[in-house]
């Protein structure tokens, strides 16, 4: 057992720190911080900005633009981008399809969608849920049916994250509604969200902003050679995506950074004469708050230290359901310090209320997702319930 | 960062094991252990020094084995896993390591060598009625007579304070708090010695003009010798609690996948698993913090905050896992013949011996302004 980072993981840390609190804009970053919603040309540009470095898909085969690194080198990586406010590289394009086509797709699909896909040259959207398959993602209905050299697709997607910024989408499609089970009867097809007989409709969130949709398809042709792997596998592939998508879901870097930034606001604000920082109450909260989030750090490097064999840590499961509690707990706490700031979210140009106060309320709303999508809170509990302790 | 333990530590977990299974793996040896003085096994205890267990970490000079926290760790959570009542914290530990910090020559020959031995039984005297946690001592006093000290007051409770050959006693004098030695047969000296709740042993020790040795050889301030040393406890109750935790989670997810209710297992119920998953939850993360915080004390890092952060989510983890595991056993959980009841007191035992976790948290709470972010790798 060791405390510290080897020197080289340290110095690899540095290095990182240096680079995204220097190359990366920094109006790129202060939106981050401030909570502001990123226009596309910004996660275009940061995402550049690190492909061009490297640093945008570590984790990817070296022959792709992978770095080959430990999985704690990944882990600094991740959180350093964090810890700074860089944008992470879109999740759908280097966490989920980039690695599926780059394991399972044709040579074909990898030299044509790879080099762009790391480069955000290609904005990828995930259309797996559908109004009646959400938790229970294996009962979707979108269909797609074999004419020719195409694939004939029908349906409806929901919960299209970005998908108004999306130039294409990897879909979940039933291809063989005959198949016994019904994870079996499932393929995996690309396609262009510009082809005919796709329709987007956004849909507002609590929080006002417009960041999912939902998705029809009517009659939309794909060719043959846009379906990824083998026909009826999909769900060996999706199962393989959404494993990578709870890495680095646990997001410590940046709740650490609300909860520095809830301190920070603590002391401008003044209750009874003394500042709100000092309040024994506020005090004890988070001081609480950052010990489970130091357990919760700690873990994150637990499980990164001993899954170099390959094989995951058990306790990952832990990341996912406590990262996505403790991020939500950082907002609700922002609300509480902004106090009777916080109603005030939607302030006129020229009001007093500062930037943070305003959006406290919105981004503790739009929180609540966290804890709902990439596997519920609830499917976690069943991971662990079953897979760990056997019930 | 590095959370394996290499050969040598698996090694020693595998020997301890052995020997605490074989002594307590059935729950009713330890019940019948516990009903009789002195609370633990003398035999086991035996056992443990000839395993080189008594003196882990102390230096081979005093008879020791030279290792480190990392060791101690290994051993404090077998115990806990089967709730072991030989007090190696309590002795090892906290008596001793004050002993190792202070001790002159000539004290650690005769203290730790016979610790390590298996041969004497050291305790901390310290605690006083209506004071909690605190490196001082207020109301037993120390007294210059001649060359030597009387000590005069009461400690109470003093952990297995009946039994111990050697007592490691704080007392004020001059304004300070110094650390004294007195044997148990010491003149002046009333031991009446109680079962705890969770089967150990405490006493109310009172001394007379009882005489004692100071520990070490200058006559300064020992408080914060004594905080740094219930630091190092702390993070080895810790270990104990994570033991414990892990055989009373353990203990429930088996009793659900076993018994049957509405003509099923328990574990059909979601509301139960679920709350299993949540017991799985807290345990890793206090894992993964008093795994930290040994390292810290390794390193001989800020010991006294890192112990404070463990015992926080220690305390939390614990209290949870206590609770629940006698929940999800319904009735049958809080019966003494059972054992995972004794798992919970044992654990609300270690919760409040050096710091609970509000204790800790209020501590911490002091300083959150010193930090933007808290950084385990600084
Ligand atoms: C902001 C946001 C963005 C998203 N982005 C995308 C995207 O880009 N692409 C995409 O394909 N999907 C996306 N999703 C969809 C997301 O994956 C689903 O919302 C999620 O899988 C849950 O499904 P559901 O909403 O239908 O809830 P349901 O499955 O209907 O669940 C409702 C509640 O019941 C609980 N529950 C369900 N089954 C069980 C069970 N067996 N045991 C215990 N509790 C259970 C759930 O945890 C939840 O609390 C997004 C969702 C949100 C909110």
């Amino acid at each position: 057992m060791r405390l510290h980072l080897s020197p080289e993981d340290a110095a690899f840390r540095d290095q990182l720190r240096t680079f995204f609190t220097t190359s990366v804009p920094q109006s790129i970053r202060d939106a981050v911080a401030a909570h502001r919603e990123l226009t596309r040309e910004q996660f275009v540009e940061a995402q550049q900005v690190l492909n061009a470095a490297g640093l945008a898909v570590p984790h990817w085969p070296v022959e792709w633009g992978g770095r080959d690194w430990t999985p704690l080198q990944r882990h600094i990586w991740r959180e350093e981008m964090q810890l700074a406010g860089v944008p992470e590289p879109l999740a759908f394009n280097t966490s989920m399809i980039g690695p599926v086509i780059a394991t399972f797709g044709s040579q074909e699909q990898k030299e044509r969608f790879l080099p762009a896909t790391a480069n955000l040259d290609i904005w990828w959207c995930q259309g797996f849920s559908e109004p009646d398959a959400g938790s229970d993602l294996a009962s979707l209905r979108t269909t797609a049916v074999r004419d020719g050299d195409d694939w004939v697709v029908n349906g409806q997607k929901t919960w299209t994250t970005l998908g108004q910024h999306a130039d294409w989408i990897f879909c979940l499609v039933r291809t063989d509604p005959t198949a016994e089970k019904k994870q079996r009867g499932i393929s995996l097809l690309l396609f262009p969200m510009d082809t005919p007989g796709v329709t987007l409709r956004p849909i507002e969130l609590l929080d006002g902003g417009f960041e999912v949709n939902e998705v029809f398809f009517s009659d939309v042709r794909v060719p043959h050679e846009l379906l990824v792997g083998e026909e009826n596998r999909g769900w060996d592939y999706a199962k393989f995506l959404l494993g990578n998508e709870r890495v680095g879901i646990a997001r410590i870097g940046s709740t650490k950074r609300m909860l520095a930034e809830a301190k920070e606001h603590a002391r401008q604000i003044t209750v009874a004469g003394a500042p709100l920082a000092e309040d024994p109450y506020l005090r004890a909260r988070i001081a609480e708050l950052e010990n489970e989030l130091l357990a919760l750090e700690l873990t994150a490097l637990r499980v990164v230290a001993n899954s170099a064999d390959g094989k995951p840590h058990p306790a990952s499961s832990v990341l996912k359901l406590r990262g996505s509690e403790l991020q939500q707990a950082a907002t609700e706490l922002l609300v509480d310090v902004a106090g009777p700031l916080s109603v005030a979210s939607f302030a006129a140009d020229g009001s007093d209320v500062p930037e943070w106060a305003q959006v406290a309320t919105p981004s503790y709303l739009n929180y609540r997702k966290v804890s709902i999508y990439g596997g519920s809170n609830e499917v976690q509990r069943t991971i662990i319930a079953g897979s760990i302790l056997g019930l | 960062m590095e959370f394996s333990y290499d050969d040598e530590q698996n090694g020693l977990r595998e020997a301890v094991r052995g020997l605490l299974e074989r002594a307590y793996g059935d729950s009713e040896q330890r019940r019948s252990v516990v009903a009789t003085e002195p609370g633990f096994d003398e035999k086991t205890w035996s056992r443990l020094a000839e395993m080189g267990v008594l003196g882990l970490p102390f230096a081979e000079a005093d008879g020791g084995m030279g290792a480190g926290p990392v060791e101690v760790s290994v051993v404090a959570e077998e115990i806990g896993r089967v709730l072991a009542p030989e007090p190696f914290v309590e002795a090892v530990v906290l008596a001793g390591g004050l002993v190792a910090d202070l001790g002159t020559d000539a004290q650690r020959t005769e203290v730790l060598g016979g610790l390590a031995e298996g041969v004497l039984v050291p305790t901390f005297a310290h605690a006083e009625i209506g004071t909690r946690w605190e490196p001082v001592a207020r109301s037993v006093t120390a007294t210059r007579d001649g060359d030597g000290w009387t000590l005069t007051g009461v400690k109470e409770p003093v952990p297995n304070g009946a039994r111990a050959d050697v007592l490691v006693v704080s007392a004020v004098t001059e304004g300070a708090t110094r650390l004294f030695l007195v044997p148990g047969d010491a003149a002046g000296l009333t031991r009446t010695g109680h079962r705890n709740h969770d089967g150990t042993r405490s006493a109310r020790v009172e001394f007379a003009d009882t005489p004692a040795q100071l520990l070490g050889e200058d006559t300064g301030d020992r408080t914060a010798t004594i905080e740094k040393a219930q630091a190092r406890a702390r993070v080895a109750y810790g270990h104990e609690a994570l033991g414990a935790m892990e055989t009373a989670l353990t203990t429930t997810a088996e009793y659900l996948k076993a018994r049957k209710q509405f003509g099923v297992p328990l574990s059909r119920f979601q509301a139960l698993t679920f709350r299993a998953a949540d017991m799985y939850v807290a345990l890793e993360l206090a894992r993964s913090t008093v795994m930290w915080a040994t390292l810290v004390v390794d390193a001989d890092g800020d010991v006294v905050a890192a112990a404070d952060r463990a015992r926080l989510q220690v305390s939390r983890a614990g209290r949870h896992i206590g609770k629940e595991a006698i929940q999800l056993h319904g009735g049958i959980g809080v019966t003494a013949e059972y054992s995972v009841g004794h798992y919970t007191s044992r654990l609300t035992a270690l919760d409040h011996l050096l710091g609970d976790g509000d204790w800790a948290l209020s501590r911490l709470a002091a300083s959150v302004d010193a930090h933007p972010t808290v950084d385990p790798l600084a």
